[in-house]
């Protein structure tokens, strides 16, 4: 089990290098330099300023304070936002960014868990149609597409009631949230009731279940403590893909609510290419995309000990 | 007595009845037909997943649908011959219509606004809520070019205010403020936005220092009109009051005034290129290691399967971005180029596990074992037992893939990251849309459908793919 978290978490190690390596390997690829997009400048700034961010440096000992300074956890100065140290774009943006994926994680999660559940017990009935319906519109239509519809039906929503039922954009109060959290976790809430529900159709055929019922427990215990518990493992292997999938759409979901998150900045950063803002945010998030998936592995192999087993072996 | 032969029971009842057994019901019995006779005709593996990907519904119309969009990708800039970059400045954000003509509207005459020299400008405001003006009514006739109206006047207004809504006005909500006439004897107000074809609601507000309450709503259906200098282009000596065809626009235009059914054309083309090819470049690399990293096994597997592990573990999008933006320099790109190579790039090694798994399961198999000690050679045994024998699966994947691909460009696309304006895409198409959205819902909205019923049908597809490729791995019901 160690040898086994040791391994992974040395992987993740490199694979975070090699994000670190390739997104700047990727930003020198890109013609003209981060300060030839700033206005014109005197030749004497210029040099300063290129000094200033070790632009004078050839290209590997650039690499070399690159990666010395992430080591550190110093991401460098914006070019664009003048002033503005990465660390701070990411300090104060980054709590919004997580609030919301963490809400449309447990959203999605629960819905899912749910759904997926009623639709396995009710399987065939309308319940149970009505859900596979809606898990494949929730897989098949984009998450920007539910956030321009759910927006404009909350407009709408508003008008008809003479007032602010729900905002629909902006940032502040959980009402604010609401909206985006829901749209951002259409995606996930979809794979989570399919897997939920082919998983607790494997459960409720099993011979534990009828022992239970043979027993003469309640249905609603059969459900919460022998069906649910069971078949709840695999939602948990999803969450890892769930996590990238929410941050990286929330990218998409924040700028159509206007919400002051950190995915607006990545956008933002590539548009303007703000080489330092992009590095900075890039490692950032596959650091934390890599981290998280890690995680969601691990714990997986503690809440369910053949995992465990079936992983050592290999 | 044993019987075995079903039509000597019957004989043999009739005959037990009766109590007399026959020297005939000892004869012989002789078997005329084939000793042992298959029902059903003998199928190949891929006449047996077609009968059943047929039955399955959901599939069979997915395969229709996906027949259809490839036909209006590929045929339909032959039928519909509009250029998907001209552009008509008077038709902007049009909604989808079948109706394309249009009367010829006279040149406007300058507006002067009616005053009524008995009534005071500005009178002393006491406070009190003004009445609504009565009797709206419409000056010279009404067109998509200028409205004119004119009212009677409320006594001691010091101006009016004019609204112009969508919907009939209610709950204090009198829609977009179009004007203000600030003075009280002046009665009369042209509204000369660019107006579509539609019922508008124009509401007058008396107002003295403070707004009043009421309002008169006059509702008005306006009739597509054009004006004169716009009509002559497309047909030259025209005059007023004449009926002028305009080119047919069915699903409408978008915010440049282009044709909305040409740009879905165009932009299918795009789409469903990089959601049918990049899929399949990349599934070609994954083959191709993964069939190498099984076949030969040892360290040259250990090092390609960590070596696509590690391509696995990085964060997609984030990598789709980065290398889309590094990839496509230079002004006037399309960015189709660099979002192939990032798919390519980035997408091989769920092909390459896939095909590992598929080969080294293969090779222990009996069949392939029993040909390999018939003496057949490596490569005989990989071109003609190994790799047809992946290729239900392989094809599985892709068709899971292509939404998969199809989706990716819309996200980049419309977050500005994937293919660049002028070239439509449907993600690009969507995210011009999205900016006209509230007002123009069906410039965001048809993009957005054909992107969702084409990851749709290749979704449904993929799942009665698989189901009828692999009977094993058949999705619980």
């Amino acid at each position: 089990m160690l040898n086994y978290i040791l391994k992974r978490i040395a992987t993740g190690i490199i694979t975070v290098y090699f994000i670190a390596t390739a997104t700047f390997v990727a930003m020198h690829l890109v013609p003209g330099d981060p300060l030839a997009s700033a206005k014109a400048m005197r030749p004497e700034i210029r040099a300063n300023l290129e000094k200033k961010y070790g632009l004078d440096k050839p290209l590997l000992s650039q690499y070399g304070v690159f990666l010395g300074n992430m080591l550190k956890g110093d991401f460098g100065i914006s070019y664009s936002e003048k002033n503005r140290s990465v660390n701070d774009i990411i300090r104060s943006h980054f709590p919004i960014s997580a609030v919301l994926g963490l809400l449309s994680l447990f959203f999605a999660t629960l819905g899912g868990v749910l759904f997926g559940a009623i639709a396995a017990i009710r399987r065939g009935k309308i319940t149970d149609r009505a859900s596979m319906f809606f898990v494949i519109l929730g897989i098949s239509v984009p998450s920007f597409v539910f956030a321009a519809i759910a927006q404009y039906l909350v407009v709408k929503l508003n008008h008809t009631a003479g007032m602010t039922v729900l905002p629909v954009a902006g940032w502040g109060t959980f009402s604010h949230m609401l909206l985006p959290a829901v749209v951002l976790g259409i995606g996930s809430l979809a794979l989570q009731t399919r897997l939920m529900r082919s998983s607790m159709l494997e459960v409720v055929h099993q011979d534990y279940i009828r022992t239970a019922k043979a027993k003469g427990l309640s249905p609603l215990r059969i459900f919460l403590f022998h069906q649910l518990r069971n078949a709840i493992l695999p939602t948990v292997t999803i969450l890892g893909p769930a996590i990238a999938s929410i941050t990286t759409g929330g990218f998409v979901v924040e700028s159509i609510f206007a919400i002051p998150g950190l995915g607006r900045y990545f956008v933002q950063a590539f548009q303007q290419f703000d080489y330092t803002v992009i590095m900075g945010l890039t490692v950032f998030y596959g650091a934390f995309l890599v981290g998280m998936v890690l995680l969601v592995d691990l714990v997986y192999g503690i809440i369910d000990p053949r995992i465990t087993i079936a992983k050592r072996n290999i | 007595m044993i019987i075995t032969d079903p039509t000597g029971a019957k004989k043999l009842d009739s005959s037990m009845s009766q109590n007399i057994l026959n020297p005939q019901d000892f004869t012989l019995v002789i078997h005329t037909g084939p000793k042992q006779e298959i029902a059903r005709p003998s199928l190949s593996y891929w006449q047996d997943a077609w009968i059943r990907l047929k039955a399955n519904k959901q599939a069979l119309i997915s395969l229709i649908i996906i027949c259809l969009l490839l036909l209006f990708t590929l045929i339909g800039p032959l039928v519909w011959r509009v250029d998907p970059a001209e552009q008509i400045l008077s038709r902007i954000s049009e909604s989808p219509s079948l109706t394309h003509s249009a009367i010829v509207l006279p040149p406007l005459k300058p507006f002067v606004a009616e005053v009524i020299p008995t009534i005071e400008a500005a009178p002393q405001a006491d406070g009190a809520i003004l009445p609504a003006p009565t009797n709206l009514e419409w000056l010279d006739k009404p067109s998509v070019q200028s409205v004119r109206m004119r009212w009677t006047p409320v006594n001691g207004a010091a101006g009016y205010l004019i609204y112009r809504s969508l919907e009939k006005p209610r709950g204090g909500f009198w829609g977009l403020p179009v004007g203000t006439v600030t003075s009280g004897n002046i009665v009369s107000f042209e509204d000369t936005f660019n107006l579509k074809p539609e019922t508008i609601y124009y509401s007058v507000l008396a107002q003295n220092g403070a707004t009043s309450t009421h309002a008169i709503t006059r509702e008005i259906t306006l009739t597509p009109g054009i004006a004169l200098n716009e009509a002559r282009v497309l047909q030259p000596n025209t005059q007023p009051g004449d009926k002028i065809d305009y080119p047919l626009r069915p699903f409408g235009t978008d915010y440049l005034g282009r044709d909305l059914l040409a740009r879905l054309m165009s932009g299918a083309r795009v789409s469903l290129f990089i959601g049918l090819f990049a899929p399949f470049i990349s599934i070609l690399i994954g083959i191709i290691i993964g069939g190498l990293a099984g076949f030969f096994g040892g360290a040259t597997d250990q090092w390609l399967m960590r070596f696509s592990d590690f391509v696995l573990g990085l964060p997609f999008l984030l990598f789709m971005i980065l290398f889309r933006v590094a990839l496509g320099k230079g002004a006037g790109e399309s960015g189709i180029t660099p979002m192939l190579i990032a798919w390519v790039a980035l997408a091989w090694p769920g092909a390459a596990r896939l095909t590992r798994g598929q080969i080294l399961q293969l090779r222990e198999a009996e069949f392939v074992q029993a040909a390999r000690i018939m003496g057949a050679k490596p490569f005989y045994l990989l071109i003609r037992h190994l790799l047809p024998n992946t290729f239900g699966v392989i094809l599985v994947s892709l068709t899971f893939a292509i939404p998969g691909a199809i989706f990716t460009e819309a996200f980049l696309s419309f977050i500005g990251m994937g293919v660049a304006p002028p070239t439509a895409s449907w993600g690009s198409m969507c995210n011009d849309g999205i900016q006209t959205f509230l007002t123009y819902p069906h410039e965001f909205l048809t993009p957005a459908l054909f992107i969702s019923i084409a990851v749709l049908a290749f979704n449904l597809l993929g799942d009665g793919l698989r189901d009828a490729l692999d009977p094993k791995l058949r999705s619980t019901p």
